[in-house]
Order: structure tokens, then C-alpha cells, then sequence
């Protein structure tokens, strides 16, 4: 399984590689961590006709402070370097907690958050949380710079809102308000496998304790990350009882989400899974706020 | 004091160069001028080929040369037959076909080959079997069973009336009149679906002939060197003298590549020697799913018939066999169906009827357990499923059945895949079934843990599960030892390895008669070059057979080692000992000669030898078993559901092995270890899944699911249990298959048990979380419906 | 098209200069262009883990790196962990325990393992289950392996 022909670069700035897409447009296709591309190729599934691999560009791999309890992330920081990081630990646990779900050990070694989140697989931990905490994500071309909200970013199967000659250079994730708690859960085959159904949930508890705030967000149910706006709906102004939660994953997994069926799992069963997996979260994430 | 070698958990031999990355494998071999094949193959299940177009392919700058069927003229012939039919079963109906190099005109399975690329790299190969443009006719595909033998079947061989492959029907003592004694029948329908066997290193083979001295030499990944060899010189019309094969280091066999002969394999001699050139082919993972050979799939039809206190007065199995788009394996597969279909009870009226099927897809022939798996998963489950018909306790419902261990040898007339009667060598049922109730505390378990957990919510299941396994069949194997004058030991034998220790097992083999130490002792396997006889890799027969052959070889050493010292030392034989190298006079160590110098002397420069004597300390023996030995064993296993997500956690497992004599026990273990990780996969995550079109839709490692270090139990305890097999002079038998053979039975058992009161009977597999969720809700439908 | 690209990489130690495709697979370019033949190939699609190789000392899957990402990088291979008379602690152990059968998954295990015990020298099992998880084996069923790491990690704890 030997991958086609290609032409290839090797930009050690950014500056380099927007021009490189300017130039090529369509055929060009930026590399990352490879993790995802690669067997693709190998498959002979993807066949850019040009490469530009920003393995050799340095000064994309960084994790600061945003200055509001948030964190910026450079697009080529290894899964390995943001799972392990402190700030991100304390100021974003949700993707503290996501990480380790992501492959295997080695495919965290070299791929890279902003590789993971330009592939846009429906199925990608790092996509979902970063709906999930309404991240943004800043985008550049040689003409131009734009900041696009997560969830505006994955418009389908594998596909994000990039334009062909630009690229993803930074991510910007939100910490979550006082009285927050999060969750991620999911089901899969074998341990480092993609989920059959997974659910990444935040709540926010207003001073009576009510849920102020919910993000409830799916993964591997839809050709993009889906939103739970319904269960959100039910939950928002509400005290957050084991009926209420039961509701909420039931319109959650019922009205929220319209899981397809393929050879891992039928639709029934992801919407079954998608039932009990958003109760789990929910109660994981109101006990997490509660303790804040 | 005598050093025993035999039994003890020594190092293996050939470790430190695997574990250094200086162990060849066929894909490490490269030879100048060396070329690189990629093969076209067929999108289609089941299509006539209309044309072939490589005319752009042939353009492509590195691209040599590119075969088509009709290139290969009157070469073009399809493959023989590895095993015939069996000629002592009655009426036997058997239609074989065979795989082509290459197809001529139609295709009968996703993947078969259609044109292959000669080019000076695996890259440029794969570019121009992207420019090669293949015109088809699509035919209807057939893929299903049952839908493959009604009347209006697509025919996969239309030059036949039907899709029916073979026929085959066994029968033990009178089946209808225990059926009319009985209390209870049972019958139940039961269907099991295909798996590969995924062995890490893919297929490969090299092949180089050379003009000048008009010798061809191949590597290849194959389990049976010998008859490569043979067959291809055949196909070739070369002597066999004039074909070398090498079975080098193999990563990983487990039945598929015994098959022979591949496609590949006819296809690259010819190449090879057409071109004058080395070529090597070495197959993708994704090829490997088609185009090496995959098995499981059967449909069976089960009827028991019992007293009521659970005796077992009978069992009736009709089934059904995907043999896929060939047939070249014979009838060894249902053939070992049968042959544990009766598991390792006394059941004196049995009948089945076999009928193999053709299908549009890739050929079936053995993956570890070659349909044993599917005997054992049948009678265990109709034994769960009549205790549970007449209240009768697991346990208990076994106990009184087992053969009882004065009843051996027990005939159980049938015949079975060596041809000849399965007879049941020796064995202790009743005994490896209660150390293993131990080794789980079963009692305990049941009575306090289970309880307990399951108050709290846990759904916690328990299953045991015993087994037969026959193994250590013929013809036969031989092997050639030899002392050198260094004093190490040198072995040949024509037998491949594929990772199961042979190295070490067989040097342990030597040791034990010779004093020599294992690292003394050289191995050579898999070249024709160095062993001309033999037969090959498979049925659990290699330290039996093999084992034997170098046992024998072994002893007729020592026996002129000792007739020579004798005369050297002055001192008579049964005054000698061997060890450490030496032969030594027992009471007086000082006595000595090294076994070295014993070899030089027996092979002099220089004046006259005793007419009748052989040169050197060498001696060849064959070994050929009467019939094959059985191997049993138990395993039991406690495992824990998560009732919503249908998750399963294995929490213990405990494995008893009796496979007789035991040569190396690291080794057993090791066997029995690999052996449980492919039969959970064949219980819970592997299956091959076809469309109604014939392609496989899970194949890549991404999607064909083999256990990781996560879905192992955490812990695998193993207990020995040692009946000696009568058959062979190391009261050894086979274990290679047996880790795998029982579990998905033991699954089954242990998610019943788990759901217990849920009304869930589990009738196939491999399962898995989806097809659980779906059997839970069916049952509690059916419940509903019945209330 | 630039289909030839100057490749500078150091393996095992050793400084190679090399013009190679774009598009050739590092994997492909250790076994055939250097002869390091130790690092198998088993998938080509990132799974099984038997092309592990240690890149800048961490494991990385050699079938999804093209050799000229290697470009100015350094890699270590199974051949450079250890010699057949000087077996590492963790290959002796592997020895030991039986950690291997037919060992074609065996040297990505053991780049893998030897990153993974320099960074974790006192491992429990939960960690040793994790770091192995991206390695596939057909023959051993995983036990005899973490049994290995385990010997492995006592060996250097002395």
C-alpha cells in the first residue's frame, strides 16, 4: 500500500507554506502529524497531487495563557505535549480528559491538535471538545486572517470550513465559569478504537444551583460534531434531578442527534448508547460542578 | 547425576537475534537486480472479464513487464489439489476446483488476480496497476449459504449444476432409534461466521531463476516448504533438485499460509524464470484479507437426544460450509467439525450431514482450530441449553457424560481429517474439568461472589468449558542430526516454524538424549536444501511428529555415540553417561571423551572403516503416527457486562492444558496465551463482514478487530494436567490450537450466565456489543409475546 | 514535479545522506535504502505498530512518516537498542519471560517499551496495559509481554 506520486515542501515558516497554498490551491494539502493523511495515502484513498509538510515550521508548537483563564494552542502541538500539560490540566480538564482517548501512544507523539481538528473526522475527540467549550480557531491565508468559532468550523464528513489556501494556525479554547463541571464519555470496541457513540458534556450552576449553562455535544453520531440543543433546552433554569437528567438524555439520543448505521454499530444502538452515555456525562458533569 | 532438558522452561534459542532485529524474514531478502510485483486485482466478486488494457501500464517509465493470463499461454493451469477428498468416508460427493496464477476469463471472488506488474519498485508497481484498465462483465453474486444452494442460485462454477462444493455424511451407531428412546430432543439452529487469521507479517515470496546454472530458488512465507518445492518444480518441469524453497523466519502462520498454492506462489516461478529475474511480491494488509485465506463460516442444523436425568442418548448435526469461490483444502475442515462435534462425551448415536458450499468468496481453508472451534462451540452450547430444558446442573450434565478415563483408547468410529478412525488416545476429562472448577473457585464463586455482586447490581457470569483437540496427525516428518566435530549438535528437518519455538523445543528434544546443551544444538528448518522429505506446518503436529522424527534421530546418535565410546574408552555401554558434552565413565569422570572428538574420530581422513558403518555421528529417522493423538483441556472464565453498554470486562480466566508429555512449558503457555487472544476475538470481535456484493467492508486492522493488550483477560493462570499419549515414544501431543478452540462456547456460557433470568440464548458468533443489545431485546420481546 | 529530495538523517547514531522520492515511506526507507531490516512493516496503515521506530527518542509508526519529514532528525531502530551479545535489560527480558514467538511485532514493542520505561521506570500494570496498547501481537497474547516489562523494570530498579 505504497502512496501515489507527489510534489513536496518543506516551509520552515508560515509565510512560506500560505504561499506554497496560494500557489496550489486544491492540489495542495497541508501535512501535520500524518496520522490521519498518511494511511489515507497508503489507502490510495487521498491523492494530493502537493504536499506542504510544516513538520520543520517551529514556532507553531506552543500552549499560553489567553490572558481570561483560557488557553492559546499552536496548530502543530503534539497530542503527547497538550496531555501533559499543566496549564492545560487546570484551566481546560476537559481536554486534559480527551487526550488519552485519542489512538494509541505512538499516534499521540506526532499528531498534532490543529491536524486533528483541519481533518474534521465526525469521530475525533479533539473536534467535539472543541464545540463543546465554544473554542475558535484562528485561520490564515496570504490575503488574509480570520477567527472561526468551532462550531462553525466542521461543515461535514471530513470537511471544515478552510478554504484551500489556507491554513489553521491557532486554537483558542475558553475555561470554563465558576460552578462548571465537564464530562467525556464513550463506548468503543477496543480501548484505543474510534467510539461507537461518545458525549462531551460541560454544565455551568447558577448560584441556587440551578444548571445556568449546559454544552452537551456528540461524537461519531452525525458527519460533524452535533449539538444536543434540545437537552440543553430542557435543562437550562432547571435543578438538575435524576428525572431531569433522564429527560435530558432521552431528548438528547431521541430528537437531538440521527445516528446512521455502518458495520461497527446499527443507528438503534447508537442512539442507545448515545442515552446512556448523556445520562453518565450529565451526572458526571453536575457532580463535578457541584463540587467546584 | 543425568541433566533433564526435556520439560524444562528453557530461554529459546532463537530470541536474541529476533530480538535484535537480525532475524531473516522473506522481505529482508534482497538480491541485485531485483524486481518488485504488484497484482491487479479483481473489484468484483463474480464478473467475466471482458478485456485487459495494459497498454499504458506498459508505458510507465520502471514498469519490466506485465502478465496477463493469456500471456501465460500453455504455462496457464490452475493449482492441484492440496488434500483430496477422504477415500474411507462412503459416497462421498466432491467437486474440486481450483485458483488460477491468473485469471482467464471469470472472476469468482473480490481480490482474485487478473494481471500482475513487474517493475523496479513496490511504489512504480502500484502506479501502473492503477493505469491497467480491466472491462467487466458484473455477474449476480451469491454470498449467503442457504441462498447459494436453492434453485436459482447465481452458480459461482457454472460449468456445475449447483453451488454444492462436496457432500459428506458420518454416522455412528443408529441415531433415529436413540432419538426414539429419548425424553427430551433438542434442536436448535446455530451459525458461526468468518474470521482470518491476521498474522502480523503478511504473505511474501521471492523467487529467483537463474539462468546459468538453471536453478530457481524461492522465499517464501509458506508453512510446507517441501511440497512448494515439489509442485512447483512440477508446474515449472524442473527437477527438484533444481528448486530451492526457503521458509525463513515466519511471522506468524495459523493455517492460511499451509494453503498452497497461492496464485502468487504459481505466478511469481514463472515470472521469475520467463524473465531471467529476481522478483519479489510481498502482499499488503490490505491484500491479505482477500487474497489469503480465511474460514469459519457454517450453518448448523443440531438435534440432541437425552434421558432426562441429562444422559446423552444422541446427536444429529446437518450443516452447511462456505468453502468460498475453490476448493483445494478438501474436507479437512468439516471433517475436524465432525470430528469434535461429540466434544468429549461418550455419545454413541451420531449422524451429520456435511454439505459443503461455494460461494463468490476468498477461498476457506484452516485458521487456527480449523473446525474444531465449531464442533466444540455446538456440543457445549446444546449441553448448556439442555440443562437449562431439564434443570440439570452445568456441571453435573458434563460429569456424566464425559468418556470416563479407563474407556481409552475410545473409539468413536467416525472418521477424521488424517483419513482413519477418530480414535481418542488417552485422557482424563473428569479430572482437567475439576482442577480447573479449582483453579476458578467455581463453588465459591457461585455460591458467595456471584450473590453478592449481582445484589449490588453487577451482572457477574462464570463459565467453564471443556474440550478436545485432535492433533499430531501423519503421514509423517523426518529429521537428520548430526554431531560436528565442534561438539555441537546440528538437526534438519523439512518443517517450517512460524514462531512456536521449534528452535528450542526440538534442541530440548537432542539434549535430552545427547547431554549437549540446548544452546549447543542448531536448528535448521524450513529449506529444502538441507531436509528433502516432509510435509509440513499444521493440525497441532509439530512436536509430535517432528518431535518424534528428532527423537528418534536423536536416540540412533546416542546409540553410536555409545558403541563408539565404548570401544574408545574401553569400558562397556551401559557403564557410559552423556552430558555436558562428554561421554564419561560413571564412576570415574576423568574417563572421557568429548562428543567433538568422538565425531572426528567416526569420520577419519585416513584408513579403512568397518564395512556397515556410516561416516560421522549422524542419523536420519522418520516419524509416521498410525493416527493422530488427542490433546484436551478446560478453560473457565468470570466475566462482567455493563447491562447498558453491553461492554464486557473479563475478570479471571483460568486455562487447563493437557497436551501430554510437555516439552517446554514457557512454550505451552505461550501457545495457550495467543490461542485465548484469537479465540475472543472469534467470540466477540472479529468477523469478517461481506456485502451482498462480496466485498469485505472491514478490511483493514481499523475495522477487523484482533485483541490488544486491553481486551486480554488480566491475567491468564494455566495448570498442567499430563495424560501421556500411547502413541509415541515422547507420550507427547499437540497444543498449538488449543487456546482457541473453546472460548467462544465459554462466552456464550459466561453472558447466559450473567443474564441470567433474562431469558438469552446466545446461537452464534462472534458476538459483539451490537448483536448482544439486539439478542437482549429479541428475548425480551419474545417474553413479552409469551406472557 | 520534484520527485528527488537531498535527505540528511542520522540512525542508530549514524549520519546518511541520501536522495530520495517524496512519497517514500520512512519504514521502506530503513529496511531497503539502509538495510535496517529489523523494523517490519505489518500494516502500512498506522494500527499494528510493528514499524515503531523511536523518532527524537519518542515511538512514532514509521509506515505513516515519509522519510524526508526524517530530514535533519534523528532515529532510533530496534538494530540500535542492542546487540545479540549485548542484549538491553529490557531484550534479556523479553528472553526471559517469553515475550516473543514468531517476533515480527517484537522490535516496535521494544522501541516502543524503551521510550516508555526511560519515562516511566516504576510502571503499574494499568500504565504497562496503556503503553503497549498500540502494539498489536498475533502469537503471544500480550501476558508473557507485560511480564516482560515488569522483569524489565525491576532489572533496571536494581
Amino acid at each position: 500500500m505504497k502512496p501515489p506520486p507527489f510534489e513536496y515542501y518543506a516551509p520552515t515558516t508560515v509565510e512560506e507554506t500560505l504561499t506554497h497554498l496560494a500557489n496550489h490551491g486544491y492540489d495542495a494539502k497541508p501535512l501535520a502529524g500524518g496520522q490521519s493523511l498518511i494511511p489515507m495515502m497508503n489507502f490510495r484513498l487521498a491523492q494530493p497531487s502537493v504536499l506542504v509538510d510544516l513538520n520543520n515550521i517551529t514556532d507553531l508548537s506552543y500552549i499560553r495563557p489567553d490572558g481570561n483563564g483560557g488557553v492559546f494552542i499552536g496548530a502543530m502541538t503534539r497530542h503527547k505535549k497538550v496531555g501533559s500539560d499543566p496549564l492545560i490540566a487546570k484551566q481546560i480538564p476537559l481536554v486534559h480528559e480527551a487526550i488519552p482517548n485519542i489512538g494509541t501512544p505512538q499516534v499521540r507523539t506526532r499528531g498534532t491538535f490543529g491536524g486533528s481538528l483541519s481533518h474534521a473526522d465526525p469521530s475525533a475527540e479533539l473536534v467535539t471538545v472543541s464545540v463543546t467549550l465554544n473554542g475558535r480557531f484562528r485561520v490564515r491565508s496570504q490575503k488574509n486572517e480570520r477567527w472561526i468559532p468551532a462550531g462553525e468550523f466542521f461543515i461535514g464528513s471530513f470537511t471544515s470550513a478552510l478554504e484551500p489556501e489556507e491554513l489553521l494556525v491557532e486554537i483558542n479554547l475558553p475555561c470554563l465559569p465558576e460552578r462548571s463541571g465537564w464530562s467525556l464519555m464513550e463506548v468503543a470496541r477496543r480501548h484505543n478504537d474510534f467510539a461507537l457513540v461518545g458525549v462531551a458534556a460541560t454544565v455551568t450552576l447558577d448560584k441556587k444551583g440551578n444548571c445556568e449553562s449546559a454544552s452537551i455535544v456528540f461524537l461519531s453520531v452525525g458527519d460533524r460534531p452535533m449539538q444536543a440543543h434540545q437537552a440543553v433546552g430542557l435543562l437550562k433554569g432547571q435543578k438538575p434531578t435524576a428525572e431531569l437528567i433522564l429527560a435530558a438524555a432521552e431528548k438528547a439520543s431521541s430528537v437531538d442527534i440521527d445516528p446512521g448505521s455502518d458495520i461497527h454499530a446499527t443507528a438503534e444502538f447508537r442512539r442507545h448508547l448515545a442515552n446512556v452515555l448523556t445520562r453518565r456525562a450529565l451526572d458526571e458533569a453536575f457532580n463535578r460542578a457541584r463540587e467546584n | 547425576m543425568t541433566k533433564h532438558f526435556i520439560g524444562e522452561r528453557i530461554k529459546r534459542n532463537e530470541d536474541p537475534r529476533l530480538l535484535t532485529g537480525q532475524a531473516l524474514f522473506v522481505d529482508d531478502v534482497e538480491i541485485p537486480g531485483m524486481l518488485h510485483a504488484a497484482f491487479k486485482r479483481s473489484d468484483y466478486a463474480h464478473a467475466r472479464i471482458l478485456s485487459i488494457d495494459v497498454s499504458t501500464a506498459r508505458e510507465r517509465p520502471g514498469v519490466v513487464a506485465i502478465f496477463t493470463a493469456q500471456d501465460m499461454g500453455e504455462d496457464w493451469m490452475p493449482g492441484p489439489p492440496l488434500v483430496s477428498p477422504p477415500p474411507t468416508v462412503k459416497d462421498v460427493t466432491f467437486h474440486s476446483r481450483r485458483q488460477a496464477p491468473l485469471v482467464k476469463d471469470i472472476v469468482r471472488h473480490a481480490g482474485e488476480t487478473v494481471a500482475v506488474v513487474i517493475a523496479e519498485n513496490r511504489y512504480i508497481a502500484e502506479d501502473a496497476v492503477e493505469d491497467i484498465l480491466v472491462e467487466y462483465e458484473p455477474l449476480p453474486v451469491v454470498t449467503d449459504l442457504e441462498q447459494a444452494l436453492a434453485p436459482d442460485s447465481p452458480k459461482v462454477h457454472d460449468d456445475l449444476d449447483s453451488n454444492l462444493a462436496a457432500h459428506m455424511y458420518q454416522q455412528k451407531g443408529d441415531y433415529e432409534s436413540a432419538k426414539a428412546r429419548a425424553d427430551t430432543i433438542i434442536k436448535r439452529r446455530f451459525y458461526i461466521d468468518r474470521g482470518a487469521a491476521v498474522a502480523m507479517e503478511n504473505r511474501g515470496i521471492i523467487a529467483n531463476w537463474d539462468e546459468k546454472s538453471k536453478q530457481l530458488t524461492m522465499w517464501d512465507t509458506t508453512q510446507a516448504p517441501i511440497p512448494i518445492r515439489n509442485g512447483t518444480a512440477a508446474r515449472l518441469g524442473l527437477s527438484d533438485s533444481q528448486v530451492r524453497v526457503i521458509a525463513p523466519f515466519v511471522g506468524g502462520g495459523f493455517g492460511p499460509k499451509i494453503m498452497m498454492f497461492y496464485p502468487e506462489e504459481m505466478l511469481l516461478p514463472w515470472a521469475s524464470k520467463k524473465l531471467c529475474r529476481p522478483i519479489k511480491w510481498i502482499e499488503d494488509r490490505r491484500e491479505n484479507f482477500y487474497a489469503t485465506t480465511s474460514e469459519r463460516q457454517q450453518l448448523h442444523d443440531v438435534e440432541m437426544a437425552l434421558t432426562r436425568d441429562g444422559h446423552i442418548l444422541g446427536l444429529k448435526d446437518d450443516f452447511l460450509h462456505d468453502t468460498g469461490a475453490f476448493d483445494p483444502y478438501g474436507l479437512t475442515i468439516p471433517l475436524n467439525t465432525q470430528s469434535h462435534l461429540m466434544g468429549s462425551y461418550v455419545i454413541e448415536n451420531f449422524s451429520s450431514n456435511c454439505t459443503a458450499v461455494f460461494t463468490n468468496k476468498p477461498i476457506v481453508t484452516p485458521v487456527r482450530g480449523a473446525g474444531r472451534q465449531q464442533g466444540i462451540f455446538i456440543i457445549e452450547r446444546m449441553l448448556d441449553i439442555a440443562c437449562k430444558e431439564l434443570g440439570i446442573d452445568p456441571l453435573e450434565i458434563r460429569r456424566k457424560n464425559f468418556i470416563p478415563p479407563d474407556a481409552f483408547p475410545y473409539h468413536n468410529v467416525i472418521i477424521d481429517q488424517a483419513f482413519s478412525e477418530l480414535i481418542f488416545d488417552s485422557g482424563n476429562y473428569k479430572a482437567v474439568f475439576k482442577k480447573t472448577l479449582q483453579m476458578i473457585d467455581y463453588e465459591r464463586f457461585v455460591k458467595e461472589e456471584q450473590p453478592r455482586l449481582r445484589s449490588k447490581g453487577k451482572l457477574v457470569g462464570i463459565a467453564i468449558v471443556p474440550f478436545i483437540e485432535t492433533t499430531g496427525v501423519g503421514p509423517y516428518e523426518g529429521a537428520r542430526v548430526q554431531i560436528e566435530t565442534s561438539g555441537k549438535v546440528n538437526v534438519s528437518t523439512g518443517y517450517g516454524t512460524q514462531g512456536q519455538g521449534h528452535f528450542t523445543s526440538f534442541a530440548q528434544i537432542v539434549s535430552e538424549q545427547l547431554g549437549v546443551a540446548v544452546k549447543d544444538v542448531h536448528i535448521i528448518t524450513g529449506d529444502t536444501a538441507e531436509f528433502h522429505w516432509g510435509t509440513g506446518s499444521f493440525a497441532s503436529r509439530g512436536a509430535v511428529v517432528v518431535g518424534n522424527a528428532v527423537h528418534a534421530a536423536a536416540s540412533s546418535v546416542r546409540k553410536k555415540v555409545l558403541k563408539q565410546a565404548s570401544k574408545v574408552l574401553a569400558t562397556p555401554e551401559d557403564e557410559l553417561e552423556l552430558e555436558d558434552g562428554l561421554v564419561r565413565v560413571a564412576d570415574i569422570p576423568a574417563k572421557s571423551i568429548s562428543l567433538g572428538e568422538l565425531a572426528a574420530l567416526a569420520n577419519p581422513l585416513r584408513g579403512a572403516v568397518e564395512p556397515g558403518t556410516e561416516p560421522g555421528l549422524e542419523a536420519t529417522d522418520y516419524f509416521g503416527p498410525q493416527s493422530g493423538t488427542t490433546a484436551s483441556g478446560c478453560h473457565a472464565m468470570i466475566l462482567e457486562v455493563d447491562p447498558e453498554t453491553m461492554m464486557v470486562d473479563i475478570k479471571r480466566y483460568a486455562v487447563v492444558e493437557d497436551c501430554g508429555k510437555v516439552l517446554n512449558p514457557l512454550i505451552v503457555e505461550g501457545q495457550v496465551h495467543g490461542g485465548v487472544s484469537m479465540g475472543l476475538g472469534n467470540a466477540f470481535y472479529e468477523k469478517l463482514q461481506f456485502d451482498e456484493n462480496g466485498q469485505i467492508l472491514n478490511a483493514s486492522l481499523a475495522d477487523y478487530l484482533i485483541v490488544t493488550s486491553f481486551e486480554m483477560p488480566p491475567h491468564i493462570e494455566t495448570g498442567h494436567f499430563e495424560t501421556l499419549s500411547p502413541l509415541n515414544k515422547l507420550g507427547t501431543k499437540g497444543v498449538g490450537e488449543a487456546g482457541a478452540i473453546p472460548v467462544p462456547a465459554l462466552f456464550a456460557q459466561a453472558l447466559e450466565n450473567a443474564f441470567q433470568g433474562r431469558d438469552l440464548e446466545i446461537l452464534e458468533t462472534p458476538l459483539s456489543p451490537n448483536r448482544l443489545f439486539e439478542l437482549l431485546q429479541e428475548s425480551r420481546t419474545t417474553k413479552e409475546k409469551s406472557q | 514535479m520534484n520527485n528527488s529530495f537531498n535527505l540528511s538523517i542520522t540512525v542508530n547514531g549514524i549520519q546518511y545522506e541520501r536522495e530520495v522520492e517524496p512519497r517514500l515511506l520512512l519504514s521502506d526507507f530503513l529496511r531497503h535504502d539502509l538495510g535496517l531490516t529489523g523494523t517490519h512493516v505489518g500494516c502500512e496503515h498506522g494500527v499494528c505498530g510493528a514499524c515503531t521506530i523511536l523518532f527524537d527518542d519518542e515511538p512514532a509508526r514509521s509506515c505513516l512518516m515519509f522519510a524526508v519529514t526524517a530530514h535533519g532528525h534523528h532515529v532510533t531502530t530496534v538494530e540500535g537498542l542492542g546487540s545479540i551479545d549485548h542484549l538491553s535489560p529490557l531484550q534479556e527480558s523479553f528472553r526471559e519471560a517469553h515475550g516473543l514467538q514468531c517476533g515480527f511485532c517484537t522490535p516496535g514493542f521494544l522501541t516502543t517499551l524503551t521510550a516508555f520505561l526511560k519515562e516511566n521506570p516504576d510502571p503499574s500494570e494499568d500504565e504497562i496495559r496503556e503503553a503497549i496498547s498500540g502494539n498489536l501481537c498475533r502469537c503471544t497474547g500480550y501476558q508473557h509481554i507485560m511480564d516482560a516489562v515488569k522483569l524489565a523494570a525491576e532489572k533496571s530498579g536494581n
